[in-house]
């Protein structure tokens, strides 16, 4: 038992470390490398698994679960309330006119009216294995693209719960199995439908609560123990039991999953919750495409080859025009509507799960959910490609992606030991690093614009590509040698969240930070910083001097009259920052406003004495004291 | 115990060994405050109630710089121009710094040949320092001889030291109280009142 346990864990494994880094060599991303891997150790080709790798797919659906665990993480409240748009309105759409085109296409075809609509949901899915993995890998997540992606499959992961509920009423063939397939029996099914209700918002309820609450003393106390494995555990007994919870009240665990970490998405460890699931995450997505490409079924094929390419390609064409057409409604931009487009095109791992359920249930045939597991199977195993396609051939022709023939990895840092660390090589960066290299101050430069890093790095300049928010990069930086940290980078939200983890790993680092404007600078005094330099202080200070010298106003009293202001804003920002009722905070504007210009009227007044100390001649002459 | 406050004025201090180490070994006496001015006004721009209120806080004000073009680097004179207030440091109600002592603690490349009336610099140090010694007496300040450091350019290090241990010992002895004004009548340069054995001259 265990030497077979062993062997496939190593035929696996083996497949795995072979064929992905020979498909990443090639450019063809992980993906694509973990499915062939598949086919090649699968029945089709080597033989060594059998038809048990239907099983281990639904292991192995797990990572998808960690997946959304981890994406919640990175998703504040707050930024997931202002994508309800996207998520309602473009998955709705996209679900509801898939659905409708595909069901409406099967009737045509003469299929009963009730297999064309679970045919038509079941199309509708798209994978989120797939799509956020090559997202990601691509470093794509964060453009409209990549947003866009991840509403309609957050919508989508919604969507699968009311379809599960519907299924059972399309029924209209001998159920293949039991009326309740055993992979979905749970808790609740033998009740009525308000307490099925009941039980199912309280269980969300639970993680919520649990999740703002409960979850935090218990991070602490295993950070605590200062064991790693124990923090991983926690994290996993986490996702675990929520995946437990909610499959026993018939919810999706990866909907559970994801609340559980927007919850935590605000929480201070949400950095080592997110690099303790990663790796469990990888290696269990990297299994789930394995053995979706061990599924393909192919004699099915070879019975029935244009049928089934036939249906591939009518499926994602039609999935693909439907996606292109709700992009352009949605303004998302030309060559970032082809990759959206192109990259949801498949019919994902749901499609397995909604398959064997209508199987069940009786509300398709045996035949048509063999086909259409091979394929589904087909259609992801073809996305890689055609998303490569794309980047090939049509997006150079649109030219406003990065150049897309280079597969970006996630950071190309060397080990550096430099005494300053500069994030963000924008203009504001460029110019703190140009001033050190005069000084012969050498800095190690982060930047996650590839463009620039290419261009610079043309330039002769070492600038290194990757997220600088991302713990190991700043190991790898040097951040534990360095002396400084200049936090560069424009993105309000990446500061704070650089500026957390750098507290929490490199405590002995100084950091220097980039605000935009007050209410940023505002945030960064709360979260402890020191050094704080609003990016457009100084130089409007400067255009005020410069407007004062050109109305005649003499050089140097404009000078030292800007540099009083700029004293006193600086002392004005740090009382109100430690300000946090909303009415005490309204006065105490009002009140500095008011000192302000007191000091302004005081600085044009030439009697002035703050200003001027011991310039002041005005007493000496009324009094007739001589002074030199 | 007196109360010394160190004004330092020095543009470029990384390239000088002298003040450098004269900086080290002031830095070691006990009831020294030492106020480093350019590091704490880079631009000029002096915080004068800052500086009013370490002035009131001590007994003894020591200016301490190089000797440019017979006198102190800028940020001096802009420290006195903005500092020295009327009715504060002087003028009928400007008994702020009454009654405290003043000096110089200067480095200057000529040797004290010099600074004779038969040297290229025809007038002795005490004479360059005379607008010093008027502005502590306009704030009626006691003006005490200045602490000189001669030919300054290939000073051995074991001379640059001993001007260090010379100069510590000169802050020591102020910080006791150990020096009367008849002591003062005596010197040139406060130097000369805690020789150290190991000077050659």
């Amino acid at each position: 038992m265990q030497q077979t346990f062993f062997f496939q864990a190593m035929i696996y494994l083996a497949a795995a470390v072979i064929m992905v880094p020979i498909a990443k060599r090639l450019g063809l991303g992980s993906v694509l490398g973990y499915l062939v891997a598949g086919i090649i150790i699968g029945p089709a080709c080597l033989k060594f698994i059998g038809t048990e790798g239907q099983d281990i797919m639904h292991f192995a659906e797990f990572g998808v679960v960690m997946m959304l665990f981890v994406i919640g993480l990175e998703l504040e409240p707050s930024r997931l309330w202002r994508m309800r748009k996207n998520i309602a309105g473009l998955g709705g759409l996209q679900v509801g006119l898939t659905s409708i085109v595909v069901a409406g296409l099967a009737i045509l075809f003469q299929v009963g009216w009730k297999e064309a609509i679970a045919l038509g949901m079941i199309v509708a899915m798209s994978s989120t294995a797939i799509v956020m993995q090559t997202l990601d890998e691509k470093g794509w997540l964060k453009t409209v693209a990549g947003q866009s992606s991840f509403a309609v499959l957050l919508f989508q992961d919604l969507a699968i719960i009311p379809m599960l509920a519907l299924f059972p009423l399309l029924a209209d063939h001998l159920p293949a199995g039991e009326a309740h397939g055993a992979s979905h029996e749970t808790l609740v099914s033998g009740l009525p439908a308000w307490i099925q209700a009941i039980v199912v918002l309280s269980s969300v309820a639970v993680v919520i609560v649990t999740g703002k609450y409960l979850l935090r003393p218990v991070f602490r106390l295993m950070a605590k123990t200062g064991m790693r494995e124990m923090f991983t555990a926690t994290a996993l007994l986490l996702v675990v039991g929520i995946a437990v919870l909610m499959t026993s009240v018939g919810l999706s665990p990866a909907l559970g999953a994801f609340v559980a970490g927007v919850v935590l998405a605000n929480s201070e460890y949400r950095h080592e919750l997110e690099s303790s699931i990663d790796p469990f995450k990888g290696l269990l997505l990297g299994l789930f495409f394995i053995s979706v490409g061990t599924s393909i079924d192919f004699p099915l094929i070879m019975s029935k080859p244009l049928t089934v390419l036939g249906l591939v390609t009518g499926f994602m064409v039609i999935k693909m025009a439907v996606l292109f057409g709700l992009g352009k409604t949605f303004e998302v931009r030309n060559a970032q509507n082809f990759i959206f487009s192109f990259g949801l095109c498949q019919i994902g791992e749901f499609a397995f799960v909604l398959l064997s359920f209508s199987a069940q249930q009786g509300v398709l045939t045996k035949e048509t959910t063999d086909t259409m597991m091979a394929v589904v199977a087909i259609s992801m195993a073809l996305t890689p490609l055609v998303m490569m396609l794309n980047e090939k051939l049509i997006l150079p022709g649109l030219c406003s992606m990065a150049d897309g023939t280079e597969v970006q990895k996630v950071s190309d840092v060397e080990e550096e030991d430099n005494p300053v660390i500069i994030a963000g090589y924008g203009h504001f960066g460029n110019t703190i690093g140009r001033f050190l290299r005069a000084n012969n101050v050498t800095a190690t430069v982060l930047d996650n614009d590839s463009d620039n890093v290419d261009f610079l790095r043309r330039m002769g300049l070492k600038v290194y590509y990757g997220d600088a928010t991302r713990y190991e990069l700043l190991e790898i930086a040097g951040a534990n040698k360095a002396q400084i940290i200049i936090i560069a980078i424009s993105d309000e939200e990446k500061r704070l969240e650089m500026i957390e983890t750098i507290k929490k790993h490199f405590p002995n680092l100084y950091i220097l930070v980039r605000s935009t404007n007050r209410n940023d600078a505002y945030d960064l005094m709360n979260a402890g910083m020191m050094h704080i330099y609003r990016e457009t202080f100084d130089t409007s200070l400067r255009v005020g001097i410069d407007a004062l010298k050109l109305l005649g106003h003499r050089a140097h009293e404009a000078t030292r009259s800007a540099k009083t202001f700029f004293i006193h804003d600086e002392r004005t920002l740090k009382h109100l920052s430690s300000i946090r009722n909303e009415q005490e905070y309204v006065n105490a504007v009002r009140e500095h406003i008011e000192e302000l210009e007191l000091i302004m009227q005081a600085d044009r007044d030439a009697t002035d004495i703050r200003s001027l100390g011991g310039w002041d001649r005005k007493a000496e002459v009324e009094e007739g004291v001589e002074k030199g | 115990m007196a109360k010394v406050l160190i004004q330092f004025a020095h543009p470029t201090l990384s390239k000088s060994s002298i003040q450098k180490t004269l900086e080290t070994y002031c830095r070691k006496v006990k009831g020294v405050t030492f106020n480093d001015l350019y590091e704490y006004y880079p631009d000029l721009y002096i915080d004068v109630k800052r500086e009013q209120k370490l002035l009131s806080q001590h007994d003894i004000i020591i200016f301490q710089h190089p000797f440019y073009w017979y006198s102190s680097p800028p940020i001096l004179k802009q420290w006195q121009d903005l500092v020295l207030e009327y009715n504060w440091a002087y003028g009928p109600e400007g008994n702020a710094l009454a009654g405290k002592q003043m000096l110089n603690a200067i480095s200057c490349g000529g040797g004290r040949e010099a600074y004779k009336e038969t040297g290229y610099n025809r007038f002795p140090v005490t004479q360059f320092l005379l607008p010093f010694n008027q502005t502590a007496h306009l704030c009626k300040m006691e003006y005490l001889p200045p602490f000189v450091v001669h030919e300054t350019y290939n000073m051995s290090e074991d001379m640059i030291n001993s001007y260090g241990e010379n100069y510590a010992r000169v802050l020591q002895s102020l910080v006791n109280e150990e020096f009367q004004p008849i002591h003062y009548q005596d010197v040139e340069y406060i130097n000369e009142l805690t020789p150290v054995p190991s000077f050659s001259h």
